[in-house]
């Protein structure tokens, strides 16, 4: 199953902004921001955004997958669930 | 600069003389305090702490408190003792363990493994631990429970965040019932509680807020783990303690702290630190540790993580002004 690329952005965006942002979706980070880097999430926020991909799109980052390369950016959370969701 | 495998080496006694110069005029002069009460497990930070202690102050002004329940060690009171003799201060010993029940610690816990173990039995014993590999890849710290029952079989599962949080809530209650049993005491006798905790612990975030980082003195903070080996050494402390492996004492099954919480080897982690800390190049610090570059970016990138995640721990209270 491919994604829509443009829903799974906003709709990160949007999780990112009610999750950790207390609602405020002013903040500014660019997709290619790190979101450990820009403190927007901690260790702890990484579970909260893995727990997130599992029920939402409904997959499970293997332990090997737990790298910031797949989950530390908008752009790095839409180009791993593409290849997941493929 | 230059940095080599001895970088981190430190002439301990002109440390050990500067530390008991600051201890005494930190007491006396900032705290306005007659003496140091330390909670000591047999760990090397609060050894050294204590011993420190004991040559800045005397003895007789300093009281190490052991604080054991029902996960502590045997091995703890044992080895805090014998520092205790050696070094000639009081103890006091405070069981907690009741304290903790009332507070639910124990049930709390153990109602977050079966959320995720429904078999677990309060009988079987329980640990967290975190990735070891994380030179291997640039990895984020995830956290995976494992039990283990009396025929010491194992099972180890990746902790849901609900679970994770529900067990460090409920063991962190022990750091702080400590941090309140200590100030009873420090408060008793008008005297000053001193932290244990070294830099590695510190800045990193490996305490816990208001619970074993609740102290009013803390000697260590600026050191690096394998400094304050090179202390115990000079101020010949217990042998056993020196060759303990570092554990956390707080879950039922041992766990080391590399296991729990740093992931690297402190010699290792606390020369990728040094390095980093003074912009030696990757490189060279990859020459001098027998590392690949990739393997001393990952442990840069991790300490880096684990220092900027952990900032909330070590904030004061913050004001509206």
């Amino acid at each position: 199953m491919a994604i829509d690329q443009a829903v799974v952005r906003k709709e990160l965006r949007q999780f990112i902004a009610e999750a950790f942002l207390i609602g405020d979706d002013q903040v500014e980070f660019s997709d290619s921001d790190s979101f450990m880097k820009s403190g927007i999430i901690d260790s702890t926020g990484v579970l909260e955004l893995t727990a997130h991909l599992e029920e939402k799109y409904g997959v499970v980052p293997a332990d090997a997958e737990m790298l910031p390369s797949n989950l530390d950016s908008i752009d790095n959370l839409v180009a791993f669930l593409q290849r997941k969701l493929a | 600069m230059e940095f080599n495998k001895h970088s981190l080496d430190i002439d301990a006694a002109a440390v050990t003389d500067e530390l008991c110069h600051t201890i005494r005029d930190q007491i006396r002069s900032r705290l306005h305090r007659t003496g140091a009460v330390i909670g000591i497990s047999g760990g090397i930070d609060s050894t050294v702490t204590a011993a420190l202690c004991a040559r800045a102050l005397g003895p007789k002004r300093v009281v190490g408190i052991m604080m054991p329940e029902k996960d502590s060690s045997p091995a703890s009171e044992q080895l805090a003792r014998k520092l205790a003799a050696q070094f000639g201060f009081e103890t006091v010993k405070e069981d907690i363990s009741g304290g903790l029940a009332g507070l639910g610690c124990y049930d709390r816990r153990d109602e977050a493994i079966r959320s995720v173990f429904p078999e677990f039995n309060s009988s079987w014993t329980a640990k967290i631990t975190i990735p070891t590999n994380i030179l291997a890849k640039d990895t984020f710290n995830f956290f995976h429970l494992t039990i283990e029952n009396e025929a010491g079989e194992t099972k180890s599962k990746r902790m849901p965040l609900s679970a994770y949080l529900q067990i460090v809530a409920a063991s962190n209650l022990k750091q702080r019932l400590r941090m309140t049993t200590l100030y009873y005491h420090a408060e008793k006798r008008n005297w000053a509680v001193v932290g244990t905790g070294n830099k590695d612990e510190h800045e990193q975030g490996f305490f816990v807020k208001y619970g074993d980082g609740g102290a009013d003195l803390k000697p260590l903070a600026h050191l690096f783990k394998i400094q304050v080996y090179q202390l115990a050494e000079y101020l010949n402390v217990p042998r056993e303690i020196i060759e303990r492996t570092p554990t956390t004492d707080t879950y039922s099954a041992e766990v080391t702290q590399e296991e729990f919480f740093f992931g690297l080897d402190f010699y290792t982690m606390d020369m990728l630190w040094y390095a980093m800390e003074h912009h030696v190049p990757a490189e060279k610090v990859a020459g001098v540790l027998g590392l690949s570059v990739e393997q001393v970016l990952s442990g840069f990138a991790n300490i880096e993580r684990k220092i900027t995640a952990t900032e909330y721990l070590k904030l004061p209270p913050l004001h509206a002004d």
